[in-house]
């Protein structure tokens, strides 16, 4: 923040310490651990060598190779209201692991290198199975939150899979479920988010390296929630990990995801794919914050986030809500998109996402109503602010069969600062009459008059600004779960922190 | 670019068919630069992100695909109205149909003459409106036109005009292919209105370039015939200069397919434009896109666009609009909202509202709602003894109603409120 402009009634103290506070990233730190690399670059042989390090059955290795084989005719898309140089693919390195990972996986966490444990540690995220909030002594009823940490291309380590088994749910990395799971695996991985689905999704699926498994049998209403919490380490690698939640009829999951990465002047790739599955009268939560290193104030380093999450809606009342609250990353290009494909299943998408310094963002949703009376929701909360620029891109589309269908968008942005950008690109694809679709979107500024009444009640215009923007962002944060909620409020604070002016 | 891809295979074809016109050197230029850009970004196609919705293949295709003649008993449009009329048939001006060119305040010429004397106001305007407005969007159907249109007018406005100028496009040939292309320029403190009626040809492709100057008044209503087979594609450029006004109306009932492209820049502050539409489309073959780019580059200023669309019988509507407001465009009121009401369960209504936002201190909104008629509303005329069909077409007109009030003149938006009742009641039988 070079040009503060120093307001009357602002210490020149306030606004050094405004500015001294501008792109700090609490989560920069770097992990000082043995790392084992795949060689640099991207070939055959790496697919190979990825899928022997995770002693994946051979239909897997071939699925993976069919992957690679459509990815090199493919094009990187170029459609999204973001600006980044090149990507050299053969400059990452698709693997990377703890050598304490290497030779013998740890039998428990127990067994786990402490510097790891002490990694998650120093993020907040508790791996031992207790109590969760430090130097409160949690009543036996307390909410639990299971975890499946994972650290560059690998899994560490689960929290609670005995209990989760005692329920019949299986929660464990992907790697690990392609052993102990792998009909569960072979029978829905790529059913919703294909093979060779875009170019990112496509390069996933050849090089995916780990990510989380979720299984909830019929009728089961997961006891904790699940989380995974992603953590890329390692230099110049990238990270392709795989989530797969299957949700069988009448089953309920509130599933958690957290990422964070250390402080570097190089961009790191980060290529996801999400895959939900979600039978009759089942329900799925899917819940992100992602905080990924958003780069400096000068946009030097920073992950480039781009995601496929889809869920699938298969059974009649099938249910899915994604939240996210996207504050991190250099460039995101994310769509978690719902296919309402059950009669009377419902989607929801709500969205927070904050732009600083040279952030840029293209995110937003897709709503494919494909049965009767199938329900949709969308409210996206884009801000910008600094340099950056935040784009709402959305798709809904009503089938012919899709009777009845209903959809509701609401996407605002707010914009503080003149050198930002916030911009919407809605699609509205609409084929049959019963169907109701109603779209609004705002832009505006964050308002002078509710600034002035924060600032006249003693609060620092920083404090005022994010008392404002939590205010505007509240639909979206009643939405997220209890402990994330909070992490959120606190994060889009910190997102725009060094902002005013 | 390889000769292989079909898009510049197309555009190849297209300037191949048409005669480069013969001018002065300044609209030579003018047209040659036109026909470089179109064969640079070749002629458009499906899949182009701008062409999602519409297929552009009856506009591009050669020869021209033929368009059955329509023949009413109505009178002609604007027929009421104290007006200088200009008729065009199949896209040729026609003296002897028309008024003499002569109106208070401004000098009436035809592209011919005006392209071929070597100073003219026009080099100014004439294809530089159209070149500004192919960024960032490509717009090949304009940059054709601009490249070999011969017919059209010049049009000069000095001072408010006492009536208006009332384009009549005839469509006589059922293979007619029609390329017109206009220059307006309305000085300091003018005042003009334009009118526009008909089909035009079996195929229709017009350029409209209006330079509104400072404290300058634009006001444009048009209603694009009812031949069911006719192709069109327009293009309006506007520019608006410091306290201006612009405002443009398009009816559309009927037409296989019709494109309306509109753009416009706001280059001065404390400037108006609305843009607005109503179209109501009747079957499998009917397809109506508006698509409407308007760019903000000055303080103050409001946008309207207001777009409206009845559908049934399988019938599509498209809406695309944008707008755009650069940094330095602060306090931008702009405002859009377009709407579907889809009669039956076959007819789709496709919309991509887009807001693109640079500047911090700007009141932007857009909305798009789809859906059926209002059952609430139906069932209340109805047990009051409205026949339902009745009902129905009452309930259609409030709704293209809204509009139609974006027309400022009420003599103009009463007749297409009439005529648009009467076509309705004659459906009905």
């Amino acid at each position: 923040m070079s040009d503060v402009i120093v307001k009357e009634g602002v210490e020149a103290e306030t606004v050094e310490a405004v500015q001294a506070l501008g792109g700090k990233y609490k989560y920069g730190f770097e992990t000082d651990i043995e790392i084992e690399y795949a060689p640099l670059g991207l070939t055959e042989d790496i697919v190979r060598l990825i899928s022997e390090k995770n002693e994946e059955p051979e239909w897997m290795l071939e699925w993976r190779l069919e992957a690679y084989k459509r990815w090199l005719q493919m094009e990187e898309p170029d459609w999204a209201m973001v600006d980044y140089p090149k990507i050299d693919f053969q400059d990452i390195y698709y693997y990377a692991r703890p050598k304490s990972m290497a030779e013998e996986k740890p039998k428990s966490l127990d067994d786990v290198d402490p510097k790891l444990l002490e990694t998650y540690a120093k993020l907040g995220i508790p791996l031992k199975e207790q109590a969760l909030l430090a130097g409160v002594e949690a009543p036996e009823e307390e909410r639990k939150v299971a975890v499946d940490a994972v650290f560059d291309s690998v899994s560490v380590g689960t929290t609670f899979q005995e209990e989760l088994k005692k329920a019949g749910v299986i929660f464990m990395s992907i790697s690990e479920a392609l052993k102990e799971h792998p009909d569960l695996v072979k029978k829905y991985i790529g059913s919703v988010v294909p093979q060779s689905d875009n170019f990112y999704a496509t390069l996933n699926s050849a090089v995916f390296s780990d990510g989380s498994f979720v299984y909830i049998p019929e009728g089961v209403k997961c006891p904790m929630e699940l989380s995974t919490y992603f953590r890329i380490n390692a230099e110049n690698t990238g990270q392709f990990e795989r989530t797969l939640i299957i949700a069988e009829k009448g089953s309920y999951v509130s599933y958690l995801e957290g990422c964070t990465a250390p402080q570097r002047d190089v961009a790191q790739l980060h290529a996801a794919v999400v895959e939900l599955v979600i039978q009759e009268d089942a329900e799925i939560k899917y819940s992100t914050v992602q905080n990924w290193y958003p780069g400096d104030e000068d946009g030097k380093g920073g992950i480039y986030n781009f995601v496929t999450k889809r869920a699938d809606c298969r059974g009649d009342r099938a249910k899915v809500m994604w939240t996210q609250v996207e504050t991190g990353s250099a460039v995101t290009w994310k769509y978690p998109s719902c296919i309402l494909r059950g009669d009377d299943s419902q989607g929801e998408f709500y969205s927070i996402a904050i732009a600083n310094n040279m952030q840029q963002a293209d995110t937003g949703t897709k709503m494919i109503h494909l049965g009767k009376n199938t329900k949709s929701r969308i409210v996206s909360k884009g801000i910008s602010a600094g340099k950056a620029q935040n784009t709402y891109r959305g798709l809904v589309s009503m089938h012919p069969k899709a009777k009845d269908g209903r959809n509701y968008t609401q996407c605002d942005s707010l914009l503080i600062g003149d050198k930002c950008g916030a911009h919407t690109v809605p699609y509205i694809e609409v084929k049959n009459n019963s169907a109701r679709v109603e779209h609004e979107a705002t832009t505006s500024k964050v308002d002078d008059e509710q600034l002035f009444y924060c600032r006249q009640r003693g609060m620092d215009e920083e404090e005022a600004v994010a008392l404002v923007v939590n205010g505007f962002c509240k639909e979206v944060l009643q939405a997220l779960p209890m402990e994330f909620a909070m992490e959120a409020q606190a994060l889009v604070a910190i997102s725009l922190e060094g902002s005013v002016g | 670019m390889a000769v292989t891809n079909p898009k510049f295979e197309a555009s190849e074809a297209l300037l191949a068919a048409y005669t480069t016109p013969v001018g002065a050197a300044w609209a030579t230029e003018a047209r040659a630069k036109a026909a470089a850009h179109l064969r640079a970004i070749g002629a458009p196609s499906k899949r182009d992100e701008y062409w999602k919705y519409t297929n552009p293949a009856a506009l591009t295709e050669l020869p021209t695909p033929s368009a059955a003649l329509f023949t009413s008993d109505e009178a002609p449009m604007f027929d009421a109205i104290d007006r200088v009329k200009v008729v065009f048939v199949d896209g040729v001006l026609d003296a002897a149909q028309s008024d003499d060119l002569s109106l208070d305040g401004v000098e009436i010429e035809t592209l011919a003459e005006a392209t071929s004397k070597d100073i003219h106001w026009a080099k100014e305007l004439f294809g530089v409106l159209e070149a500004n407005g192919q960024n960032p969007v490509d717009r090949p159907l304009a940059s054709l036109n601009t490249a070999v249109a011969t017919e059209g007018l010049v049009i000069h406005v000095k001072a408010e005009t006492a009536k208006p100028l009332a384009l009549r496009y005839i469509h006589t040939s059922e293979s007619s292919d029609a390329m017109v292309h206009h220059v307006i320029k309305v000085e300091e403190g003018a005042k003009f209105t334009l009118l526009e009626s008909g089909p035009g040809a079996a195929r229709f492709n017009s350029v409209l370039e209006v330079d509104v100057a400072d404290n300058a008044e634009f006001h444009h209503v048009r209603t694009q015939g009812r031949d069911h087979e006719r192709k069109t594609a327009t293009h309006m450029y506007g520019r608006l200069g410091k306290e201006s006004i612009y405002r443009s109306f398009t009816m559309t009932v009927n037409g296989m397919l019709t494109r309306n492209e509109s753009v416009l820049e706001f280059t001065g502050d404390d400037a108006q434009a609305t843009v607005g539409g109503a179209s109501a489309g009747d079957g499998k073959d009917f397809h109506h896109d508006d698509t409407v780019f308007v760019t903000h580059d000055s303080v103050n200023c409001e946008s309207r666009q207001v777009f409206k669309k009845v559908l049934r019988n399988g019938a599509t509507g498209v809406f695309q609009g944008k707008i755009l407001v650069k940094a330095d465009a602060q306090k931008t009121d702009g405002y859009q909202i377009s709407q579907g009401l889809l009669l039956d369960d076959d007819s789709n209504f496709l919309a991509k509202p887009e807001l693109e936002i640079y500047a911090d201190d700007v009141a932007c909104s857009h909305g798009s709602t789809v859906g059926a008629i209002d059952e609430d509303a139906m069932f209340y005329m109805t047990s009051r003894g409205v026949p339902k069909a009745q009902a129905q077409d009452m309930l259609v007109l409030a709704f293209l109603g809204e509009a139609i009030d974006e027309i400022d003149n009420t003599d103009l938006a009463d007749d297409i409120h009439a005529r648009l009742a009467a076509w309705m009641e004659r459906r009905r039988g």
